[in-house]
């Protein structure tokens, strides 16, 4: 369902709480993001993480178009997309710290958080290696007749990947309700992805006369309603779809990857972040519309920093796993 | 075996596939079979002929040549709802399905602290001799028996292999079941039309004997118990044990037998090097270490790739002869 209405067919009206909630949501992310690379420098957090921050508007704007009970699979850089489908702060900390409050009980780590209650088949560390579990969830869905969608978040790295071809291949085949998300942040790993494609992106997709969009990944708004309308086909019997989002990865690889004018200019940073920032251009947006204030967002602002600050508290306080869980949990 | 008295029903190791994927399909909506010509063709072996039949194209899937998308397909449709049977037409393609193997289905229960399950079957054959060279003749079960969470069943008789199977289908773990190729026809054997599972990690004691254990697994059971009858001339009474599970691993059966005979061989058709035998052996030497009267022996496959030229072939994999000169070696009646 649309949030904006269109009255008299003139001036466009609208559903202020509903835009309010998906910038706090962005914030949530962004703030999520900064805490965790805080963790590492500060040694408090094992091992590594890839952040999200630059990406939010395509987590936040496509799991606003699903239902609780739709499906998403993730990446390694994937507390985005946790968190847009309804994780919750402290428990992703936790898990992050590897505590037993964590959704994986501390198991699966930064690069593995799953959570049934949400619909998230799990974060993968395997680049492509969710694909298959995406489109075997649509699968499930059709047969099932259970109306629920898929969507397949993944980098355009993942491209290289064989998988995807055999499953966007029966995918299109039996049209099966999944909507293969790429968010294209230009580099894989530490390549630009220029280096590593050959043809255009899209094009993959539409070898398999797979319905295909193009978007701004950093304009929310187009986001949103490009979804909506994917997930709308994916319900209807109309079969995959295949997303291309345009966004910039704000971080390196991952938070370790600090010295990066190999691969690419602290130019070409900046100015992705000074004009094509997600989160200012919804501030800009919601701003030019006269519906909101400035202060609005600096109170969203604080409120997010206190639920993150809370979230680290819980999660530095909850207990590690008790050392006989070492071999549970191998079988079912 | 259920102690009251059954009519005699014949069956090939084929039919009792058959039997008990039909059977679970019937009882279980949520059962499907997804592979490369499994629907009309039946598999190239014929073992899923009439299924399509009986359940309909959404349920016996004809699927493209993508082994690593249809197992990856199955892993999301596992943790979705179904319960997909993945066949993978010969054991040698495993080696395409691995990234979702290893990587998804067998850690995903792990990673999520418990959470997900994946219950999906992978069905796929072993053995040589067939005159199909390098490609398609290898016994690879070694490979999946490597991995903590997944389960991995190597069935000898046409009763094992249905009970097993039934298990594997209702085991909401990630489950792959090898099956001898060469069997399919020619391996036939009583199966009760009687409802029944077989647990998983209970060995089985296809002949019971004093002088030596010999645990074989799939095809080498039978090269097993038709050496135990020629050793019979030489007086040798042979205890033959199938493991049937590689994962989970009865040990306490083998280990068992083995105190009682104080020698043991174990047989097994993957590759002799770091396989099954060497597993088992090692289990053995370290459980019954103290009754062994002589080293176990293991009998694998020859370390090369399987030839083509049937000369050559017969060289790489354990006979009946094979294993009689080494009984008779390791009991002193050489």
């Amino acid at each position: 369902m649309s949030k904006d209405k269109k009255s008299n067919g003139k001036q466009k009206q609208i559903d202020v709480e509903f835009w309010l909630a998906v910038y706090k949501q962005m914030v949530k992310i962004r703030e999520f993001e900064e805490k965790v690379n805080e963790l590492y420098l500060s040694a408090i957090m094992p091992g590594l993480a890839h952040l999200y921050s630059g990406q939010e508007a395509i987590a936040v704007g496509v799991c606003q178009a699903l239902n609780n009970d739709d499906y998403i699979t993730s990446t390694h850089r994937g507390h985005g997309h946790c968190l847009a489908k309804g994780a919750s702060v402290d428990r992703m900390f936790a898990e992050l710290l590897g505590k037993v409050d964590g959704y994986c009980r501390g198991k699966g780590g930064s690069m593995h958080i799953a959570d049934p209650d949400t619909g998230n088949l799990g974060a993968n560390a395997i680049v492509g290696g969710s694909a298959g579990i995406a489109t075997g969830a649509a699968f499930s869905a059709k047969q099932l007749g259970n109306g629920r969608v898929a969507v397949c978040f993944f980098g355009e790295g993942a491209l290289a990947q064989g998988l995807f071809y055999e499953t966007m291949n029966m995918a299109q085949l039996w049209k099966l309700p999944v909507i293969y998300v790429c968010e294209n942040n230009m580099y894989n790993e530490y390549t630009h992805y220029s280096e590593s494609t050959a043809g255009e992106l899209v094009d993959r997709a539409k070898a398999f006369n797979i319905h295909t969009e193009i978007v701004d990944g950093q304009n929310i708004k187009e986001v949103y309603e490009i979804s909506q309308k994917l997930v709308e086909r994916g319900r209807n019997g109309e079969g995959p779809s295949f997303l291309q989002a345009d966004t910039y990865r704000y971080y390196g690889h991952h938070v370790g990857d600090i010295n990066r004018a190999y691969y690419r200019s602290k130019k070409e940073e900046e100015e992705w972040k000074s004009n094509k920032d997600p989160l200012m251009l919804l501030e800009k947006w919601l701003l030019e519309l006269g519906v909101v204030n400035q202060n609005i967002f600096e109170e969203i602002n604080k409120d997010v920093i206190k639920e993150i600050e809370a979230g680290v508290e819980f999660a530095i306080n909850s207990p590690y796993p008790d050392l006989d869980e070492v071999d549970q949990h191998v079988y079912s | 075996m259920s102690t009251v008295k059954q009519e005699f029903r014949e069956l090939t190791f084929g039919q009792a596939i058959n039997e008990a994927i039909s059977e679970e399909m019937r009882r279980d909506p949520t059962v499907f079979v997804i592979g490369e010509d499994v629907a009309e063709a039946g598999t190239p072996f014929k073992v899923l002929s009439g299924l399509v039949e009986e359940f309909g194209t959404d349920r016996v899937i004809d699927s493209p040549i993508s082994e690593p998308g249809i197992t990856g397909l199955g892993v999301g449709a596992a943790m979705t709802g179904m319960r997909p049977i993945i066949d993978i037409m010969f054991g040698d393609f495993i080696t395409l399905t691995m990234d979702q193997m290893v990587n998804q289905a067998a850690k995903i229960h792990y990673m999520s602290g418990g959470k997900w399950k994946v219950p999906m079957v992978l069905r796929t054959t072993m053995g040589a001799t067939r005159r199909s060279a390098a490609q398609h003749s290898q016994s690879l079960h070694a490979w999946f028996s490597h991995i903590p969470g997944l389960k991995v069943v190597v069935p000898s008789t046409p009763y094992d292999a249905k009970g097993l199977m039934k298990t594997a289908i209702r085991d909401d773990n990630p489950v792959a079941i090898f099956e001898d190729k060469l069997m399919y026809s020619t391996i036939k054997g009583h199966v009760p039309a009687e409802e029944y599972t077989i647990p998983f990690g209970v060995a089985d004691i296809k002949r019971e004997g004093s002088d030596i254990t010999i645990i074989a697994t799939s095809s080498m059971v039978h090269i097993a118990l038709d050496a135990a009858i020629k050793l019979e001339e030489f007086d040798l009474n042979v205890e033959v044990i199938d493991p049937r599970t590689t994962l989970p691993l009865d040990k306490e059966t083998m280990i068992d037998s083995v105190k009682k005979t104080s020698r043991a061989i174990v047989i097994d058709e993957g590759y002799d090097q770091y396989g099954v035998t060497a597993e088992i052996a090692s289990m053995i030497a370290d459980g019954a270490f103290y009754y062994l009267d002589a080293p176990v022996k293991r009998m694998g496959a020859m370390n090369v790739p399987i030839p083509f030229s049937p000369v050559l072939e017969d060289l790489t994999v354990p006979t009946i002869e094979t294993v009689v000169e080494k009984v008779k070696s390791l009991c002193g009646k050489d």
